[in-house]
């Protein structure tokens, strides 16, 4: 009996590496904190009413961004461990299967786990605020694509400490990351992992185009949307359509692996290039899915900072749907190097290089957004400023990436890592940062300490030139992608020890974050102005932050820009237009808004056991997940009582304790 | 302060061109290319990397002197246009600048793109040699099969001459690359792809798997071996003679997945090439994977 459990538990917790026995201890102690920190401050119930079973936009695009700094953390100690690792490999720091493992895990949880959620914190903040909505199209799926999100990137994170990390890549090709080239349960994990929050993430897709296409405020046109709200919603569109992709091509690998069937594995008639075509469909509309909200990100922020109308506003949002729709077309330069022949690869290189079109477009009009303007420099206007020659650098080097016949040469090596990280690092980390410090204000209601911002905004820069620009060189020394160890004779160590030293150049900065978050809410510096940037959209017409329903009054629009309008006009002394005053003046009335709901962490509680039953093939907790979701749509499809309305009498006394602060 | 943070980042900017420019121009391997496919990729490169930069370097120009002239400061000159947001004239400039660099681009790449097709034979006197490579958990086989000896992580072959890969892979696909003599291309199982390389000049140029296959990827490195026409053939004789021969049973040893070093044999079973390739299409199937098979045969 006791060797039983001894045998089951050797296998199902992960045990024998030092680093991993600390991952334990520290995820149980911070387990044991968090318990005792809310049993002894009574915090129980406000932790479940206010925020586990919150359908507030604003809430839960709260939660999505601590989920992702959280998730930032994570990725960012893989990525020190692997270049600690290549910085000296003959010191076998990390061994092979635990640094693929390393890897694997990196470009999971920074793509799909870091940025997604911390661009769909910044949509759930900032879209039906800046489109002056009350809330989002369907608040109560809103809720439920947080917790799928939160609970498939819990099952992927527990497989470091039970059962073991998935270690095939972070698009796990098959044969290798089919049954017989992953026998262990790494890869069920990603499946699942992945699965449950792609599912969640095709709902906000679906979410906000219905959000921005039908709950505009009155008189706003779709050519008078901020410019952040049109990135939106070419990134929602773009994920509408390649989502599914990742569903099908998952569940097909699933069932190969749990059913044994034969869709990617040559014996019995299937073929993996097709899985890679599949993922691909998926993986390159989703690095725009990703950089696109960054591109939105930056105008508003240039606008702003250079008191100065977006230039080319039209130009913008031409060159935002023209990348949506091209990112399907350019997803075979993956494989330039699989053979299909030179039809296939000029038809991919071409149809890759016309992106470099709209965005260097994009570029252009930022530059002349600034041209002629009066420009300050804040932390969200430093972030833009940077991602400029970054993106630059990083667009070019794509571009030549493109070049079929030249990819033969960099297709899979540093110089392509470097690559993608300049432009995914240098794009959307910067823009979504730039957008974080920008819209902080507006979240919390109190502003971040700029000196600590600036350091760390220092640091990320040089420690990222530092980190990166050596991979360049590398790639064209030779040194391919996932090699966790080299040959001494190849000469490749001085530039791996420099990029090292960058790698943690940028772990610093990232504490100086952190630093800086803390030390801006010990001595709180109050925002009650409700518009701390001087901004130019509506969402810095009300009051930060901003109460349950956003606006008392819907707000009558009337141009582009329009709370820089209306500020301009009142600078002016002019009268308010008749239909503007008229809706500023309406009486108050009762506001419709959604009610809490526990089924949606129930639901993907019970996503995440069903889950969990898949990926150890526990027949019994499969049937007790798949249960508990079918009951709670069962719970939710008999549940009348959805929704209230906030009182007259409550709205007044909200607005003027906000208002009445200045 | 800050004049001191300002000379450190200095320093470590100087430090890190020191490190870079230390690394000595042979060390570039990508760009410093023996054999005539490596050449017109070097070429290909340096073509798109100075058309890129006729954009890029005076956006970046033109980047520092907008931040500069239009920052906000007591006393400033330059003009301030809050309202200004469109002028056709411009926009229509810098949609044509990127559409034109691109239809240039576009048509190098076109061009270059046919000329360097992998399976194109390369144009000389000398009749190709053909090497087989199957990528393995996790080495390299390579058989001749007009010689009829096999080596394990180690080819050898005459300069001047063209070599046509036949890439195959017995487990998960892998990218089969020699950066000093060309691009790479995918090994992959149940298709035999073919890759025309060649070495101008002797010496021995470093090989590598680029494409993650599992465990000990990183240990499928192989040295290859330019040497003259003489040399060879007096390799060939000697490992024909001196070198153990790799039957099946030995073949089924090495398909069990682990590293290795490297192995010469004498001979290896006719037709084994041919076997891996089609193993996986089953008896009378005409499937798209036979028809690859067959590609390989001739």
């Amino acid at each position: 009996m006791w060797d039983k459990i001894k045998d089951f538990a050797s296998e199902f917790f992960v045990t024998g590496d030092p680093l991993i026995l600390g991952a334990q201890v520290s995820i149980g102690l911070t387990l044991i904190a968090i318990i005792f920190t809310l049993t002894y401050f009574k915090k129980w119930r406000w932790l479940w009413t206010e925020w586990l079973t919150s359908v507030d936009h604003k809430k839960i695009g709260i939660m999505y961004i601590i989920a992702s700094i959280l998730m930032l953390f994570r990725g960012g100690v893989d990525a020190l461990l692997m270049r600690v690792q290549l910085a000296a490999p003959e010191l076998e720091f990390l061994h092979a299967d635990h640094y693929n493992a390393i890897f694997t895990t990196h470009g999971v949880i920074m793509i799909l786990f870091m940025a997604m959620p911390l661009m769909f914190g910044l949509f759930n903040i900032v879209v039906p605020l800046q489109i002056g909505a009350r809330d989002v199209a369907f608040p109560f799926l809103n809720s439920l694509s947080f917790w799928m999100f939160f609970f498939g990137a819990m099952l992927f994170n527990v497989s470091f400490i039970i059962g073991g990390s998935p270690d095939a890549g972070w698009l796990a090709y098959p044969p290798l990351s089919g049954l017989l080239g992953s026998p262990g349960v790494g890869q069920d994990f990603y499946i699942w992992g992945i699965q449950i929050s792609g599912i969640g993430s095709l709902a906000t897709g679906i979410n906000f185009v219905v959000t921005i296409l039908k709950m505009r405020a009155p008189g706003m046109k779709l050519m008078q949307m901020p410019m952040f709200t049109w990135s939106v919603l070419s990134s929602c569109v773009t994920i509408m359509f390649a989502f599914p992709i990742l569903t099908v091509t998952l569940f097909l690998l699933f069932l190969d692996r749990y059913l044994g069937a034969h869709f990617f594995t040559l014996d019995g008639g299937g073929n993996p290039m097709m899985y890679i075509n599949l993922i691909w469909m998926w993986g390159h509309p989703e690095v725009y899915i990703v950089i696109l909200p960054a591109f939105g990100i930056f105008s508003e922020i240039v606008s702003t900072f250079s008191k100065k109308r977006l230039f080319g506003y039209k130009s913008m949002v031409f060159a935002l749907m023209s990348i949506s729709f091209f990112s399907f077309f350019t997803w075979a330069h993956h494989f330039f190097t699989m053979g299909s022949g030179a039809n296939v690869n000029a038809f991919f290189a071409v149809t890759t290089m016309l992106i470099a079109i709209p965005t260097g477009v994009k570029v252009f009009n930022w530059l002349f957004t600034m041209y002629r303007g009066k420009l300050s420099f804040p932390t969200p206007m430093l972030w833009t400023i940077a991602f400029i020659p970054c993106f630059v650098v990083g667009g070019m080097t794509g571009v030549m990436l493109s070049v079929a016949p030249a990819d033969f040469q960099f297709h899979n090596s540093y110089f392509l890592i470097a690559h993608f990280h300049q432009v995914l690092i240098g794009g959307v980390v910067f823009g979504y940062f730039a957008g974080l410090y920008y819209w902080w204000p507006k979240m919390f209601g109190f502003r971040l300490h700029e000196g600590l911002g600036k350091w760390a905004f220092w640091l990320w820069n040089i420690g990222f030139y530092v980190c990166f620009m050596p991979q360049y060189a590398l790639g064209l020394m030779g040194m391919t992608r996932r090699f966790n160890e080299y040959n001494f004779d190849m000469g490749w160590q001085p530039l791996n020890v420099v990029s090292t030293v960058g790698a943690f150049l940028m772990g610093l900065a990232f504490i100086f974050q952190v630093w800086q978050i803390a030390h801006s809410i010990k001595f709180l510096k109050k925002e009650t102005s409700g518009d701390a940037w001087d901004g130019r959209t509506l969402e810095w017409s009300i009051p930060s932050p901003a109460p349950l329903y956003n606006f008392a009054r819907l707000p009558q629009v009337t141009s582009q820009d329009d709370w820089w309008e209306k500020k301009q006009r009142r600078a002016r002394g002019e009268a308010e237009l008749p239909e503007v005053a008229a809706a500023d003046q309406a009486p108050l009335e009762p506001i419709h808004m959604p009610r809490n709901s526990g089924i949606p962490f129930i639901m993907s509680f019970s996503w995440f056991v069903a889950g969990f039953g898949f990926v150890w093939d526990w027949k019994w907790m499969i049937v007790v997940g798949l249960a508990g979701v079918i009951i709670s749509m069962l719970a939710r499809s008999f549940s009348y009582d959805t929704d209230y309305y906030i009182p007259v009498d409550e709205v007044k006394r909200t607005e003027a304790a906000a208002r009445g602060a200045h | 302060m800050r004049r001191y943070y300002r000379m450190l980042a200095t320093a470590l900017f100087l430090t890190m061109v020191a490190v870079i420019s230390g690394c000595s121009s042979e060390q570039y391997i990508v760009l410093d290319p023996k054999g005539p496919i490596g050449e017109s990729q070097k070429d290909l490169i340096i073509i798109t990397t100075l058309l890129c930069a006729i954009i890029i370097v005076p956006v970046l120009i033109l980047t520092a002197v907008i931040v500069w002239r239009y920052r906000d400061r007591p006393g400033r000159k330059a003009k301030y246009a809050p309202e200004w947001e469109h002028n056709t004239k411009l926009e229509v400039t810098w949609w044509s600048i990127p559409i034109v660099i691109i239809v240039i681009l576009a048509g190098v790449t076109v061009y270059y793109t046919y000329k360097l097709e992998p399976s194109k034979p390369i144009a000389s006197e000398k009749a190709p040699i053909t090497i087989q490579v199957t990528s393995m958990d996790w080495k390299w086989l390579f058989k001749y099969p007009g010689e009829n000896i096999a080596t394990v992580n180690y080819v050898k072959f005459p300069e001047d001459t063209p070599i046509r890969f036949q890439l195959t892979s017995d487990t998960a696909m892998n990218s089969f690359w020699i950066p000093q003599l060309g691009g790479q291309l995918y090994s992959m199982s149940g298709m035999a792809m073919t890759l025309y390389l060649q070495a101008d000049e002797q010496g021995t140029y470093y090989g590598s798997g680029a494409n993650f296959n599992g465990m000990d990827f990183a240990q499928m490195t192989f040295d290859a071996d330019a040497v003259s026409q003489e040399e060879y053939e007096a390799w060939v004789q000697e490992v024909k003679s001196s070198a153990p021969a790799l039957t099946m049973n030995v073949y089924e040893e090495l398909t069990e997945p682990g590293p290795s070093n490297v192995q010469l044999f004498s001979s290896f079973p006719e037709g084994l090439f041919e076997h891996i390739v089609t193993q996986y299409v089953e008896e009378g199937s005409s499937g798209a994977h036979a028809h690859h098979g067959q590609a390989a045969e001739h």
